[in-house]
């Protein structure tokens, strides 16, 4: 019956001495698939599981919270806020670390400037966060970034003087600190009286002194423009009481048919003089270039810069990474295909783009991949940068889901359902990478 | 109470200040024990949010106490999510004896959870005597008396520098009205109204609750508080018009919604009290005035005052109010000594402790006004016991934390929204109840 007897017989010890191999080899891998498996497999089976029931646990929803994911705003917003993160923040950093490491190299201090540059990523997330939640603050009293931004918009533009103040109203001027006032029609030799409020006492810029009514003006107009409040009452509206001031360095224009025909500024009792007026009726007006706001910097924190601002912040902690790994790989290339292509004429460029970016891809794919899973979980420089009023703006998934879960909500079926959507998104990425190392020990 | 000072850096400086302790492993000294006290050799572990000076000034009372039985104290900072943290404190067999809870809806989510012991029979006698029921209604869950409210706030008081209104020549307004008129011409002399700290949601959610306590009386404030009144009742959109008048007014808010939108409760009194005003008024609790006072070196009473919150329309002035119950946690390992420690709470003379070093009101209205440190705590204390049951707590403190307590979410968000535009209250009734729908569940 047994047709094979003499190779059976031969076969039964190696088999045997086989299966022990197996044996051993599953007695040795054993504590780190159960650690694997505790710390692991279990948590993913867990979320999984804790996905399906509601917010206390005790009722299964089914795929309530995952409807309940895509419907809710803030999570799409969150999840839109990740898109945009992987999309640029990966590709940005990989741009950057290529560019310093190929530059750092022709450097004569490039030790001391990689290390500069690899700085930041010895500092914690958290502090960085605050560094950056306090660069990024609008008061440029504050924050640096707007300071500079001020101080150069400012250098060329001067602030207006009034920024606060307002007409008091139904006292003869029409409009409004956007577009400028006007009086209403009048002829040469009149006398205006042109009330404002809204400047606080200290603010008026230089010596103000007492306002005054001048001396009609034959062939012009003459007037006064005056801050309309006496402290302590407040004084009569529309009329220069004795203790109001005058509002210097006001720009007053006389306007006939349409077309500025004069303008001057008010002295230091509020006073103006427009000369030289031919007959006719003209109406004088406040130009808005006096109540201009004060530039106020880049909203940086707001709700359209928020993600942006973050994302430079991480740029700010990661470059020195991805410049690092590069610099690494740019070391270990072949210098004589690059003296090859150099002595073949290639100019710099040409090397860079032709030989030095296809020889390093390797690299540059594993920092990319690499960064797209760090960038998918991020969540400290976000929930520390981001301001209160802007958190839902600025929210990308790691943060939504820790919110939902811990930070109010206490729902953590949706928040579980949230984690499977994220470990959803990074095992692609993780799947390449490990395909890739695979790959690269078999070459 | 949400706590008054705490922004993410804050946060994350306390968190440091926490984690520091903990690897030194100092934690706070024990108070010192009282020679032969009959709890001597037991120590008493109490969670709070509080830091600085509140809590340098709860440790007096807890050595008041620790003098008198000779037990040992030791308070552990919470940090902001108390509820977080007991929970996993519970859960790691290390529960707190004592933890002083700031919100109502916390009370009851840990009444829920079965957590918290219900109060000694002395404790409640102590404390039915001298509070007003109100308190002991927001202590007790269904129909059990958990909670001891020992520190209270007085969230109904607009605080402002007498010598900006004295140069604006404006007095103290008696109506809502007169407080926007008020304003305007406040505005006019050149400081504008209010410096309103709309980084930090809970502020909002307390001009909105005064409005609305005001306006729709005390009856709809508990439905809505409930959320047996839905968000998108007449009277919500009548009361969020009402503040939109205040927050559509550049001349009322200063530097507009956006400036306002970037400035937290700290910054918003250092814009009324800081060395250079940039408003004349902020509305929030009794606390601006210990914040003016340590920040801001104001002496309040005489650089800084406070009026009532006005009434909105036909209606009273409002009391809002928020406050600490002290509760004892079932799993602690001292539980007996944690509720001697809370009928010590109870009494006037703990409560006369704290009022002495300041920051403090208390809920009973046996404290004498004497204990109080100044005339303006004297003034709020009398104001919030002769309130009596009209006194509302705060109803986002009531809320569930989802939608009336989380950075960046629910009502918070939604009333910054508000404040950012303020041109359709109806879409922002209606998106606040779609809020409130999803965290209360029904």
């Amino acid at each position: 019956m047994d047709r094979h007897p003499t190779t059976r017989a031969a076969a039964d010890p190696r088999r045997r001495a086989l299966r022990r191999k197996r044996l051993l080899g599953a007695a040795f891998a054993l504590p780190a698939l159960l650690l694997l498996g505790a710390l692991v497999a279990y948590p993913v089976v867990f979320s999984v599981g804790r996905s399906l029931f509601d917010a206390g646990g005790d009722r299964f929803v089914g795929a309530d919270n995952y409807v309940e994911m895509v419907r809710d705003p803030a999570t799409l917003k969150a999840l839109r806020n990740s898109a945009i993160w992987v999309v640029v923040a990966p590709a940005l950093l990989t741009g950057l670390g290529l560019v310093l490491a190929v530059l750092t190299e022709r450097i004569r201090w490039a030790t001391a400037f990689k290390l500069v540059l690899f700085l930041p990523m010895a500092v914690s997330f958290l502090a960085a966060g605050i560094v950056f939640r306090l660069t990024y603050e609008q008061d440029p009293d504050r924050g640096v970034l707007n300071a500079v931004v001020v101080g150069v918009h400012d250098a060329f533009d001067a602030p207006a003087p009034y920024p606060t103040a307002r007409a008091r109203e139904g006292e003869g001027l029409t409009g409004g600190p956007a577009d400028g006032y006007l009086s209403g029609e009048l002829r040469p030799g009149s006398v205006a009286a042109l009330p404002f409020v809204g400047v606080a006492p200290g603010a008026v810029p230089g010596g103000p002194e007492p306002a005054r009514t001048p001396a009609p003006a034959p062939d012009g107009l003459a007037g006064t423009v005056y801050l309309d409040f006496t402290p302590g009452t407040g004084g009569r509206p529309g009329v220069v009481d004795r203790q109001e001031k005058g509002l210097p360095g006001m720009t007053v224009e006389a306007v006939g048919d349409g077309r500025v025909v004069a303008s001057a500024r008010t002295a230091a009792d509020g006073t103006f003089r427009l000369d030289g007026l031919g007959d006719g009726t003209y109406r004088l007006r406040v130009p808005a270039a006096n109540f201009a706001a004060g530039y106020g910097g880049v909203d940086w924190l707001g709700p359209a810069l928020v993600t942006p601002a973050i994302i430079g912040a991480y740029l700010w902690v990661w470059t020195g990474f991805s410049m690092v790994l590069i610099g690494a790989g740019l070391a270990a290339l072949p210098r004589d295909v690059l003296e090859a292509a150099r002595v073949d004429g290639a100019n710099e460029r040409q090397v860079f783009r032709r030989i030095t970016v296809p020889l390093l891809a390797p690299v540059l794919t594993v920092v990319f991949v690499t960064l797209v899973i760090n960038v998918m979980k991020v969540f400290d420089l976000v929930y520390v940068i981001a301001p209160g009023p802007v958190q839902e703006e600025a929210n990308v998934l790691a943060t939504r889901m820790w919110l939902v879960s811990f930070g109010g909500g206490n729902d953590q079926g949706l928040g579980s359902a949230l984690s499977v959507l994220l470990l959803a998104l990074v095992v692609p990425a993780m799947v390449f990478n490990i395909r890739r190392f695979r790959k690269g020990g078999g070459s | 109470m949400r706590r008054p000072s705490l922004t993410t850096l804050r946060a994350a400086g306390a968190l440091a200040a926490a984690l520091a302790l903990t690897a030194t492993g100092c934690g706070d000294d024990p108070a010192a024990p009282g020679s032969g006290g009959e709890l001597s050799g037991t120590t008493v572990t109490v969670a709070g949010v509080w830091t600085g000076g509140e809590q340098t000034n709860f440790k007096k009372v807890l050595d008041a106490f620790g003098a008198k039985t000779g037990a040992k104290t030791v308070f552990v900072p919470s940090g902001d999510n108390v509820s977080t943290f007991v929970g996993s404190k519970i859960e790691g067999g290390n529960a707190p004896d004592v933890v002083l809870v700031p919100q109502v809806g916390v009370l009851r989510q840990f009444a829920g959870a079965g957590w918290l012991a219900p109060l000694s029979e002395r404790a409640a006698a102590t404390a039915g005597g001298n509070l007003a029921p109100v308190w002991k209604e927001y202590g007790t869950v269904d129909g059990t008396f958990y909670g001891l409210y020992f520190k209270a706030a007085h969230k109904s008081t607009v605080w402002y520098a007498p010598d900006a209104l004295e140069r604006a020549g404006v007095t103290e307004p008696k109506t809502w009205d007169e407080l926007l008129a008020a304003g305007r011409t406040l505005a006019d002399s050149g400081l504008p109204a209010f410096a309103v700290a709309g980084e930090d949601g809970w502020t909002l959610t307390d001009w909105f609750e005064n409005v609305y306590l005001s306006q729709a009386g005390p009856e709809k404030y508990d439905l809505l508080a409930r959320h047996e009144l839905k968000w998108t009742d007449p009277s919500v959109v009548t009361a969020l018009t009402t503040l939109a008048e205040v927050f559509e007014d550049e001349r009322l808010v200063a530097g507009g919604a956006a400036e306002a939108l970037r400035t937290d409760f700290p910054g918003s009194v250092e814009k009324v009290f800081g060395p250079e005003p940039e408003a004349a008024l902020v509305y929030e609790g009794d606390f601006v005035g210990g914040v003016a006072r340590d920040e801001f070196g104001r002496k309040p009473g005489e650089d800084a005052a406070f009026f009532a919150f006005p009434p909105v329309g036909a209606g009273k002035a409002p009391v809002v109010s928020g406050g600490d119950a002290a509760v004892v946690l079932k799993d602690a390992k001292n539980a007996e000594a944690g509720m001697r420690l809370l009928e010590f709470l109870a009494t006037p003379e703990a409560a006369a402790v704290w009022a002495g070093a300041g920051g403090f009101l208390s809920p009973n209205k046996d404290v004498k006004p004497e204990a109080y440190a100044d005339d303006t705590a004297r003034a709020t204390a009398a104001s919030l016991v002769a309130a009596g049951d009209s006194v509302r707590f705060d109803m986002s403190d009531q809320a569930p934390a989802a939608f009336g307590g989380t950075k960046g979410a629910g009502e918070w968000k939604l009333l910054q929204d508000f404040l950012r535009d303020p041109s359709d209250p109806e879409r922002t009734a209606a998106a606040l109840e779609a809020a409130a729908a999803k965290a209360y569940g029904n």
